[in-house]
């Protein structure tokens, strides 16, 4: 996994991996223990068409439904199949195995940087 | 708001809890995992903070009586070192308060109600005892609440140096017996809102911490664990336990809640005449659903096109592995076995009225 203070950050506690022209996006370990202990994540199928700032997921806890929100516009390329058969992934490596989606995008949105995101968590 | 502290708070901030809003307290949601919790609950044994819970003495020689009139249940009827589930009724029938009243005297009772009631609990059975001889005193304040639920309860409580429980091993489901931890007295009862065996011990507020931390201690080898709110309203809904403001209110007749048998008619007490649910009024029934996800409070439910039904509590049951749920429904749905459906924030879900309690442990002390 990519150093976190290299990621880029959604107000809606996501993360945002950006490798060429496909981006990589999960939920913050903030969001996560948030959330609590994730039971069942619910994520776009490989071929969707997403909008930025759209919701395109679930992430369900014990206790609470999260959204999961596309940071960009563009394709899904990927589901993280693991994480739809071990939701826990989430919660123990949201940066790393508890990944979410892949997009392929042609444009990137304006972005928080790690410390704006981190001042957002109070972190 | 500032919120209230639980004198065993400094205990779960070093426990590395998260922490949530409980009624205007600041209490332990979750310790880290509340799954794991729940499960240490149900294998083991797990430690809960509920100092939060409303404590209220009524003491007199004719406590028994102003309870009897004050409450739905029958308290007279009780022995000295018993345990009741009661009901405080509106004049109008609904429920005020969900109740464990303890009979730990001739003329002394302890009253324990939900957090968020304590006040007008306390404030109603002021009321209703000012012509009988007795007083009411709201203890709240001084008198925390530590329960240890799980198979491994006793065995763990057994074996904690300096808590002394005379009566422990024989002590049965729904009694209660003193005993002391070190100098201070402690009320211990089999009582528990967890579907699992277990304790629950009242103590004063200073020896709450000493107490905490000499269960932590003993039990930590038979797999007891810190357990927050978050796994105790999982583990009480498996376990078909109604909460106050969910599955209870002021709108809700016990009858609708599956308590009727909870009032006795063969005395006098407020909210008798009342008893009777409207016409075709909803009851509360199981729901098991298909899939992982889960119905949540205030989702609808329906039979074809028909709103029939609303969930009160639900979740995705840790122990069972499937969509569970509580739900006031439409009486002429509630049969076990019919087919319904969830609305679960825009798509339905299949789900089939079930028995509660969803789960039940295997061996009934």
């Amino acid at each position: 996994m990519a150093d976190i203070k290299d990621l880029k950050y959604t107000a809606e506690h996501e993360w945002v991996l950006v490798e060429g022209s496909v981006a990589t996006v999960g939920i913050t370990a903030y969001a996560a223990e948030k959330l609590g202990d994730i039971v069942f994540v619910d994520l776009p199928k490989a071929g969707s068409t997403v909008a930025e700032g759209k919701v395109v997921g679930e992430i369900e806890s014990t206790k609470s439904v999260g959204e999961l929100f596309a940071p960009v516009n563009g394709t899904v390329v990927e589901a993280n199949d693991a994480v739809s058969a071990s939701p826990e992934l989430v919660n123990s490596d949201p940066f790393g195995a508890g990944w979410l989606i892949k997009v392929e995008f042609t444009e990137l949105p304006e972005l928080l940087s790690f410390s704006e995101y981190s001042a957002l968590t109070g972190d | 708001m500032t919120e209230i502290l639980s004198p065993l708070n400094s205990i779960h901030v070093d426990a590395g809890a998260s922490f949530t809003d409980f009624a205007g307290w600041q209490m332990p949601v979750r310790y880290s995992s509340d799954l794991a919790e729940h499960h240490a609950v149900r294998t083991a044994a797990g430690i809960f903070d509920l100092s939060h819970m409303g404590e209220i003495l009524v003491l007199g020689p004719q406590a028994a009586a102003a309870l009897d009139y004050a409450l739905a249940g029958k308290l007279s009827a009780i022995a000295i070192g018993q345990a009741k589930y009661s009901l405080l009724l509106s004049p109008d029938g609904g429920i005020i308060d969900d109740l464990v009243v303890y009979r730990t005297g001739e003329d002394r009772f302890l009253v324990v109600a939900n957090a968020s009631n304590r006040h007008v609990v306390a404030r109603e059975l002021l009321e209703r005892a000012v012509s009988f001889d007795c007083e009411v005193f709201d203890e709240s304040d001084d008198i925390a609440l530590i329960a240890v639920q799980g198979p491994k309860s006793f065995e763990i409580l057994s074996e904690v140096v300096g808590l002394d429980i005379p009566a422990l091993a024989d002590l049965k489901y729904y009694w209660s017996t003193p005993g002391h931890f070190g100098e201070h007295e402690l009320l211990v009862a089999r009582t528990g809102y967890t579907g699992e065996d277990g304790y629950e011990l009242y103590v004063a507020p200073d020896a709450a911490a000493s107490l905490w931390a000499a269960i932590a201690e003993t039990g930590a080898g038979s797999g007891l664990v810190p357990a927050g709110l978050a796994s105790r309203d999982t583990l009480r809904l498996e376990a078909g336990m109604p909460l106050y403001g969910h599955e209870l209110g002021l709108d809700t007749r016990p009858a609708q809640a599956g308590l009727g048998r909870v009032p006795n008619l063969t005395k006098d007490f407020v909210g008798k005449d009342a008893l009777q649910p409207a016409e075709g009024a909803r009851v509360l029934v199981g729901l098991r659903a298909e899939g992982k996800r889960a119905g949540r409070a205030d989702y609808l439910v329906y039979s074809g096109e028909t709103e029939v039904g609303v969930i009160t509590s639900g979740a995705l049951s840790p122990t069972l592995g499937y969509p569970i749920a509580m739900s006031y429904v439409d009486p002429g749905v509630s049969d076990i076995g019919t087919l319904l459906e969830i609305d679960v924030r825009g798509s339905r879900v299949a789900a089939s009225v079930v028995p509660l309690p969803f789960y039940k442990r295997e061996n009934h002390g």
